[in-house]
């Protein structure tokens, strides 16, 4: 990992020593980041914790966060996500954001963008209402869809509005590290006034003989060098190499689909990577049948067909959950009995008892949670 | 059995609705006044404990010391452990104060503790043999609990158990009587039980008892007896408060047969004629947990509990309206009236009394609805 802890090597002994049974035995049954959080709220044994240092608004609706993490921070590879928790109105809520940054940065800080949708409920918060100086938590960077160590010569990146995030990491990434290869960022996105990084992309271009930028408007617009939703003729006429590169994919369900369609019909599917920014809106082929049974708080409902999180919280259940649409693993429960399909793939699981990832599972039958 | 026997269903269902409503209304309006309240209190609570300790290691402080670390631990299990796990503050997603993994400065399992406390003591509040609070197997504290000459010690025994209210309330859910007094647990299971209570207890002692002493170096006597003062200090006010929320002589005790196709209103009428009230400044409702609300807490237990002074007033018209008793007094007037219950309970009761064993039959019927 090319990123250098910002921990002195005093912070490391503190932090050795704060973690020792000594100082655990001392502050149990409470936890040592309990006490150290009187003296910084930033402080923790072991949580990624970080300030908020700038609240940049490059459009309309979209918001673009710098935040300094702890020294817990491991790092990432460009292309993976972290889980951001934020409290609104006294209640913590998770959401996955890919740092845009350059995996080289040498403030060593973290870069999110978020683009904040008309039922986006964080997003809108970070948008309107976060600002400098708050303290936010984090985990540690997940997520396979990452650029891989050994660097690939020719790299495409294609990106759909708000997925433009993790691909923008590995373009700064390759450009810090002087990338010998050829690199063609094909992005699309409604209009002009909504492309996030509008002039650092046309700097890049500018200064990067080997990036070639190519944007993609929805909408007639003066500049844009190709206009409409994705298409099989954007590639040939931009990117005709496209079958020899590793393509990079990130965005709205129903472009990635059209991507991944044509890389499929070709046999090169095993050359696209891609990350699923939004999950697609759940297929529910028969209506709810049977009921829903929560063991622990011995509750039960009528399957309604939703999703369990959605049915458990409908319940009035508040099971952990992050991401909402199956990366994440946070809402990660264990079903006591019945099938449950998987919202993604359509798949249906065995009877018996196992952990599921709630938010993207729907009760087929009677569902027995240990929730 | 009062004013509960003379209501009927309507006004039973009445009552109930009434008492929805408030429920729902505080529900809707929970958010970031609560989130800060819960915080703020455990930071000073943090505070607390952190200069007690300190100050403790310092003679000319340790008095000092000895006040800061027994209001900490205090504000730990009443005002932030008592309420957190209760589940008050389960809705802000936060893990450090859910109620499925907190754990509070106390000798007791906050497993342990759910059970007794949650699950036994407040669904069955103040049915004989059901409520295992009343008398915690060691005392007499109704008419209609079998006299035994054990009784006679009503009072020093509970003196006792003010002392050691954290090491009681530990092994609470062991049910110790059943196997010293009607032999109906045997020792291996008594023991299997201990073990996860002995582990928690453990490290309570440790931490008190061994490692701060050692830390404070020449000083450690003085921090050892700091230490035992503080958590008497802490054990004799808990045990007060809540004996002043179930036994003033007006709080009603309850047979089993209420239980039987008891209605939600049932319920709440149940609670509140099983809980009393004491008034007090802002400070007295802190340090107690707000248990000074003691009918609130039982009518609405998972409400964040800072909520019961605003809502009192609404709990009061209900009572006005339905010609309920709403039963408060100062600190002073209803631990009197509980002492009275307890030196008088000491003696048999003058007419007979109904033949409700606690321990045996009853628990085993408890345990089994727990188990299910």
């Amino acid at each position: 990992m090319p990123y250098v802890s910002s921990a002195s090597p005093l912070q490391a002994r503190l932090r050795r020593v704060l973690s020792s049974r000594v100082v655990t035995a001392l502050a149990a049954p409470h936890s040592v980041d309990s006490y150290l959080h009187l003296i910084d709220p930033t402080w923790s044994v072991h949580e990624v914790r970080a300030e908020v240092t700038a609240v940049r608004r490059q459009t309309a609706d979209s918001v673009t966060l710098s935040l300094r993490p702890n020294g817990n921070w491991q790092g990432f590879r460009a292309g993976q996500y972290v889980r951001l928790t934020v409290e609104i109105d006294g209640v913590r809520r998770t959401r996955c954001y890919s740092p845009a940054n350059s995996v080289h940065a040498a403030d060593g800080q973290i870069e999110l963008t978020a683009k904040a949708h008309a039922k986006g409920f964080v997003s809108k918060y970070l948008r309107e209402r976060i600002q400098p100086g708050m303290v936010v938590s984090l985990s540690q960077a997940e997520g396979a869809f990452a650029l891989p160590e050994q660097r690939p010569q020719r790299v495409l990146l294609i990106s759909g509005g708000s997925g433009i995030t993790p691909v923008m990491a590995m373009l700064r990434t390759l450009c810090d590290e002087g990338h010998a290869g050829r690199i063609t960022f094909l992005h699309y996105c409604n209009a002009a006034r909504d492309l996030i990084y509008a002039e650092e992309l046309a700097q890049i271009a500018g200064r990067h003989g080997n990036v070639e930028l190519i944007r993609v408007f929805a909408e007639a617009e003066p500049f844009g060098e190709l206009q409409g939703l994705f298409q099989r003729g954007h590639l040939e006429a931009a990117v005709p190499d496209y079958a020899e590169a590793q393509t990079f994919l990130c965005g709205p369900p129903a472009m990635m689909q059209a991507v991944r369609a044509v890389w499929e019909a070709e046999g090169i599917a095993a050359r696209l990577h891609q990350e699923h920014f939004t999950a697609a809106a759940p297929v529910v082929t028969e209506a709810g049948e049977g009921e829903v049974r929560f063991a622990r708080s011995e509750r039960l409902a009528a399957n309604s067909g939703a999703t369990l999180l959605d049915q458990a919280e409908g319940a009035g259940l508040k099971p952990e959950s992050g991401c909402r649409m199956g990366i994440c693993h946070a809402c990660t429960c264990r079903k006591l009995s019945g099938r449950v399909r998987d919202t993604r793939t359509g798949a249906v699981s065995e009877d018996g008892e196992q952990d599921i990832q709630i938010c993207v599972s729907v009760p087929v039958g009677t569902v027995t949670m240990d929730l | 059995m009062s004013i509960y026997s003379k209501l009927g269903p309507e006004q039973f269902a009445a009552i109930g609705a009434e008492f929805d409503a408030i429920r729902n209304t505080v529900l809707a309006d929970l958010g970031e006044r609560d989130a800060k309240y819960i915080r703020s209190m455990i930071k000073r609570q943090r505070r607390l404990e952190a200069g007690g300790r300190i100050m403790m290691m310092i003679p000319p402080t340790w008095p000092l010391g000895v006040a800061a670390l027994s209001a900490s631990k205090i504000l730990d299990n009443m005002e932030i452990g008592h309420n957190v796990m209760h589940a008050q503050y389960d809705w802000m997603g936060d893990p450090a104060i859910n109620s499925r993994v907190f754990e509070w400065d106390s000798a007791d399992t906050s497993k342990n503790w759910k059970l007794t406390h949650n699950v036994e003591h407040h669904t069955y509040t103040n049915v004989l043999g059901h409520d295992h609070d009343v008398g915690y197997g060691l005392l007499r504290m109704s008419d209609e609990q079998k006299w035994e000459p054990r009784f006679l010690f009503n009072a020093p025994l509970t003196v006792i158990l003010h002392l050691f209210f954290q090491h009681f309330v530990a092994v609470q859910n062991l049910k110790l009587e059943n196997y010293l007094v009607y032999k109906t647990k045997s020792g291996a299971q008594l023991k299997e039980e201990f073990k996860p209570v002995w582990k928690k207890m453990r490290k309570q002692l440790a931490k008190d008892y061994l490692l701060f002493p050692v830390l404070a170096g020449p000083f450690a006597p003085l921090v050892l007896a700091g230490n035992v003062a503080a958590n008497l200090a802490r054990n004799v006010w808990a045990c007060a408060v809540i004996f002043n929320g179930h036994f003033p002589e007006a709080v009603e005790q309850f047979p089993e047969s209420v239980l039987e196709n008891e209605t939600r209103g049932q319920w709440y009428v149940r609670q509140l004629l099983g809980s009393a009230n004491f008034k007090g400044g802002k400070l007295m409702h802190i340090m107690s947990g707000n248990l000074s609300f003691q009918i609130e807490h039982h009518l609405f237990p998972d409400l964040p509990a800072h909520r019961y002074a605003e809502i009192a007033p609404q709990v009061q018209a209900v009572c006005r309206k339905y010609g309920l008793p709403y039963n408060t007094g100062s600190f002073a007037r209803q631990s009197l009236s509980t002492w009275k219950r307890i030196v008088r309970l000491s003696l048999p009761s003058r007419r007979k009394a109904a033949p409700v064993t606690p321990g045996a039959a009853a628990n085993d019927a408890v345990a089994q609805q727990l188990a299910a």
